[in-house]
């Protein structure tokens, strides 16, 4: 691997314009290695659902920045995120994606054993360290604890490092579709069900990303299958209900002009919405049952409020993405340079009637499964750009529609939907938070 | 009742070998003509999964998406069919799990490997598929075709055709 970016900021600066990015964002190893170990660090990324841990033990394990992590729920009811790793050789102390690990965690190898806050519990013949500085050393100190985690209505974040926003300032306002999502809920709250759906995309993470407010290309990319829909379904009868299918698939082909009047939204440190006024998903069809449960929990006018927000895709900048109005999550997992893996997840909202689950798992099979046909159109774009940047001639990105140099700095802002001002916005933030610790 | 008289197992076992021979030679039209109007064509994504609706699959498809799935294909805006998937089903032979000869019902157990190829790639899949047959208009139709993959879980490729 090169060292051409290894100890030069000003040569990371120089690959982020405020109108376009350089190629090597996406296509050199070098700047995802220093990803890994800066911008990822010094990020809040998704660790999972608190629904996940319900009772003390429970754990699940993922990889942020390249660090093998743990999560588990702590005999006090909370949180606690670790590095899995065991303080003695370094083995991997938990292998499975999930499970409950009693009161402690139990190194494979020789039995180190951990409380579940990280501390070490035990290890077998402890006095063959009596006289050492074992005591004094980063062995005894256990399962290195991740400092930074915060949860909101149920989302864990964490943030590796020391430096970067606290929660709060990093998330600010966009919080809000994290609460939409919740308050669908006439218990105003969640339950992760269904399984994850693991797509493997052989391109950076950040084609992807950018896509979810991406409102250019449903029309295109999506022609042939969403499209296919619209047709299959144009000569059938107007007051014929649709099946769900029908109903979901077909706003993907909406015109230019509808996307356009869907307005996005941007806010500080990389995060947006597209959908400010209404989306896709703004059309579909009441579940019987649902409203009066909703009016029952708050009441006639606030329930109209959760209704009518109908928001698009919100991306919280890196690696979580979510759709409010169908209650299902896409997390991005950056695996190597042209290697993401994403997990779609879906949510039961309790209190409300199973049809909407039946909704939720319908659209995430039919938009995220790797056998998804409206999933293999998007890939192929991804994946042709993968492959394309590496031409020569041009070695840059141009995000330059509806540019508006005023829009640079700004906290919050609303603009036209087929702007990509969303991704203006995330190459700012993934400068300040890639160079903050170079 | 039906007066016709029962299938005999060598019939049940073309019918399997029949279908994924469709498949490999893209006949879609006839495939598709292979099923029950309520035929579901289901890929879980575990193989212990008893529920297609609140539990998330791979794929759970009735007619109307089996055939918008077909009916892509042929769109010259199928981007990703550039250029276009081979696929190819190799089916250790059939075993017959469970028979109502009073129901006219059979379902057929097959290790197979999938693979599928798009230019310099093979993607290569395994697992055990289950055909659930039943006769209807004297004829043998697909009700339930399973799709059990040795490694649901996993973090899979694009899957463009038909396994």
């Amino acid at each position: 691997m090169s060292d051409r970016y290894r100890d030069h900021p000003d040569r990371v600066r120089a690959l982020v314009e405020p109108d376009r990015v350089h190629r090597d964002l996406y296509i050199d190893s070098e700047i995802f290695a220093l990803e890994q170990e800066h911008f990822f660090a010094n990020t809040w990324n998704y660790i999972g659902h608190e629904s996940q841990l319900p009772n003390a033990g429970d754990y699940l394990t993922l990889e942020i920045a390249g660090r093998p992590l743990v999560a588990v729920r702590h005999d006090d009811g909370s949180v606690r995120v670790l590095m899995n790793r065991c303080a003695h050789k370094g083995a991997r102390v938990v292998s499975a994606p999930a499970g409950n690990t009693g009161r402690f965690f139990r190194c494979p190898y020789h039995a180190w054993a951990y409380n579940t806050d990280g501390s070490l519990r035990a290890i077998p013949l402890r006095s063959g360290y009596d006289g050492t500085r074992l005591a004094e050393c980063e062995a005894a100190q256990g399962l290195a604890p991740v400092k930074h985690v915060r949860s909101h209505r149920g989302f864990v974040f964490a943030k590796l490092s020391d430096a970067g926003a606290d929660f709060e300032s990093y998330f600010g306002d966009s919080l809000s579709s994290i609460d939409n999502l919740a308050d669908r809920s006439p218990e105003g709250e969640l339950e992760i069900t269904g399984g994850c759906l693991r797509f493997l995309h052989q391109c950076n993470w950040k084609m992807f990303v950018e896509n979810l407010n991406d409102t250019m290309h449903p029309m295109v990319v999506h022609e042939s299958s969403a499209g296919t829909a619209k047709r299959m379904w144009k000569d059938e009868p107007a007051d014929k209900p649709k099946p769900m299918a029908i109903e979901q698939f077909v706003p993907f082909v909406s015109d230019y002009k509808f996307f356009d009047d869907m307005g996005v939204r941007v806010f500080a440190n990389g995060h947006s919405y597209s959908g400010v006024h209404f989306s896709i998903h703004s059309g579909y069809s009441g579940v019987e049952g649902y409203e009066e449960k909703m009016h029952a929990a708050y009441g006639a006018e606030k329930s109209a409020e959760i209704m009518k927000i109908a928001r698009h895709n919100t991306v919280y900048y890196p690696s979580l993405t979510i759709k409010g109005a169908i209650q299902s999550i896409r997390v991005v997992r950056p695996i190597a340079v042209d290697k993401t893996v994403i997990e779609s997840w879906t949510f039961r909202l309790k209190g409300a009637p199973e049809k909407l689950l039946e909704r939720t798992i319908t659209y995430n099979r039919l938009i995220n499964s790797p056998f998804s046909v409206v999933g293999h159109d998007d890939l192929h774009s991804y994946r042709a750009i993968q492959s394309g940047l590496h031409a020569s001639g041009n070695p840059w990105v141009s995000l330059q529609r509806d540019f508006d140099p005023a829009e640079i700095g700004a906290s919050d802002l609303v603009a036209t939907g087929t702007s990509e001002v969303s991704m203006r916005n995330q190459y700012r933030a993934w400068l300040d938070y890639m160079t903050e610790t170079m | 009742m039906s007066a016709i008289p029962a299938p005999t197992e060598r019939e049940l076992i073309d019918f399997v070998v029949h279908e994924a021979r469709l498949l490999d030679d893209k006949r879609y039209a006839e495939w598709l003509d292979l099923w029950s109007d309520d035929g579901i064509y289901w890929v879980p994504l575990s193989p212990d999964q008893i529920d297609g609706i609140h539990h998330n699959s791979h794929l759970y498809e009735d007619k109307l998406l089996r055939s918008l799935r077909v009916e892509r294909l042929k769109s010259p805006r199928a981007h990703a069919q550039q250029p276009p998937s081979r696929a190819h089903h190799l089916l250790q032979l059939p075993t017959l799990e469970r028979s109502d000869a009073t129901e006219q019902r059979y379902v057929l157990r097959s290790a197979f490997h999938y693979a599928e190829a798009q230019g310099d790639e093979t993607i290569f899949l395994v697992g055990i598929v289950f055909h659930h047959l039943a006769v209807q208009d004297s004829r043998l139709v697909l009700t339930m075709k399973r799709v059990d993959l040795l490694n649901a879980e996993a973090a899979l490729p694009a899957v463009q055709l038909f396994i």
